[in-house]
């Protein structure tokens, strides 16, 4: 067999791991049990598969996006392998970048060639002078590529990024990274109800997801939940967004009467006494259904997906349902 | 006669012990005794350190020894015997909704007991 790493091709002894492997040519990749739980050694298959042992214990976005443990894959056919961390950079230009609401801007960008991502994925945007941050794309791929990369940028005072963002000219240069995250709709997946509750942008690419999940048909109710500490936090409105609405009005459309499933939006004030986690579990009760069918997308400020994630697990959601995405601010 | 497959395999072996590992976690995290120790802890590290725990009481391939249980809970100088009855309860009640009969707990019971000097560093 053989394994290509890095433009190089190397060597794999019969039922030797990939791990093992690359170690006997020399090659370090991080490793630590090598038996498949810490899963230090995820890489990522390019060409080839190493077959669904190797894929044990990872989530099945992880799974849909080739990754899987060097440790535990002894392939049976040739193999091209990246790190995980490997990113490929796309030149970009700044098409536009207009206030959507308080403190939010809607921006733009036209990367110079097509990019491929899951809705609800993010992707570090670099601009002049070396400053970095990572931002969830809120446009599908079909408008990405007629009208450039959507995503919402919270600006923060004195942001290196989204200060410059909001009066940066037309066709400044940037550089995107590759797309990345967990959390993007899988189809084909079971069909159980969607949870997808944020705060802030955070509800930006839970609303990408939500919308992929309408688009492929999902045959469960999809119901959404953003949180604010304050009403302007609930930049896109108090009512379910436009965009939402449409995706969900064609998605019926296209479906037989008796296949309505209903797709629902609720907002959360902590100014209100309001608790995204006690709305988030509410609205799961509501569902009234097996809680171990439910898959969740939690997406927002760290402390808040964490709150989120206990109660859904203590309703009775399995970890490996929950799909979390924590916004942690740059420090500007 | 000796059981020769253990209840670790007769669950499902590994890939079971990850939906008995959150039915355990979920109960001791609802009760009101247990939870405050947890609350600062990571959920997914917890979860594998709870997985090993009942992989060892479970007669699986043993990850967790004695002196790794005193290490974790040394900090926690205010443990006593009613925490870890507190835990062993929900140990055994979770067994018992997977399908253990009573000479199984009974089994996991005594297994898990003899770590209690060790969680309790006496």
């Amino acid at each position: 067999m053989q394994l290509t790493f890095n433009g190089h091709a190397y060597d794999v002894l019969p039922g030797e791991s990939v791990l093992d492997a690359m170690a006997r040519h020399g090659v370090g990749i991080p490793a630590s049990c090598r038996a498949g739980s810490c899963q230090a050694c995820i890489v990522r298959s390019v060409i080839g598969d190493p077959g669904p042992e190797a894929r044990r214990g990872l989530k099945p976005t992880w799974r849909a996006a080739g990754y899987f443990l060097a440790c535990l894959a002894r392939p049976s056919s040739d193999l091209t392998v990246a790190l995980a961390g490997e990113q490929a950079s796309t030149r970009a230009r700044l098409v536009s970048a207009q206030p959507i609401g308080p403190g939010v801007l809607r921006v733009r960008l036209r990367p110079e060639r097509p990019m491929e991502y899951q809705p609800g994925q993010h992707v570090a945007v670099t601009r002049e002078g070396g400053i970095a941050r990572v931002y969830s794309i809120v446009s599908l791929p079909d408008e990405s590529a007629r009208t450039g990369i959507e995503l919402h940028v919270r600006v923060y005072p004195g942001g290196a990024m989204s200060g410059w963002l909001a009066s940066a000219p037309a066709g400044s240069p940037l550089t995107l990274g590759a797309p990345a995250g967990e959390c993007f709709y899988l189809p084909g997946s079971a069909a159980g109800p969607l949870l997808l509750a944020g705060t802030g942008t955070g509800i930006a690419p839970l609303v990408a997801i939500a919308r992929a999940a309408l688009a492929h048909r999902h045959p469960g109710p999809v119901a959404l939940i953003h949180g604010a500490s304050a009403p302007d936090g609930l930049y896109l409105g108090t009512g379910c967004p436009a965009v939402l609405a449409d995706q969900a009005a064609r998605t019926a459309q296209r479906q037989r009467p008796t296949d309505g499933h209903p797709l629902s939006w609720r907002t959360c004030l902590r100014s209100d006494g309001g608790d995204i986690a006690d709305v988030v579990t509410a609205e799961l009760a509501g569902l009234a259904c097996d809680p171990g069918t439910v898959r969740a997308y939690l997406c927002g400020g760290a402390r808040s997906v964490a709150r989120m994630r206990r109660a859904l697990f203590l309703a009775g959601l399995s970890l490996a349902d929950i799909y979390a995405d924590r916004f942690v601010p740059a420090g500007c | 006669m000796t059981q020769e497959v253990s209840l670790y395999e007769r669950l499902g072996g590994s890939l079971a012990i990850r939906s008995v590992t959150e039915a355990f976690y979920r109960k001791v995290l609802a009760d009101g005794l247990l939870a405050p120790y947890f609350d600062d802890m990571d959920m997914d590290r917890q979860v594998a350190k709870q997985a090993s725990f009942l992989t060892m009481v479970l007669g699986g391939p043993a990850e967790y020894t004695g002196r790794e249980l005193r290490a974790a809970h040394a900090k926690m100088t205010d443990l006593d015997d009613k925490h870890f009855d507190a835990v062993l309860g929900h140990l055994a009640a979770t067994l018992r909704e997977f399908g253990a009969g009573h000479a199984d707990v009974s089994a996991v019971a005594a297994v898990a007991a003899s770590v209690r000097d060790d969680v309790l560093n006496r």
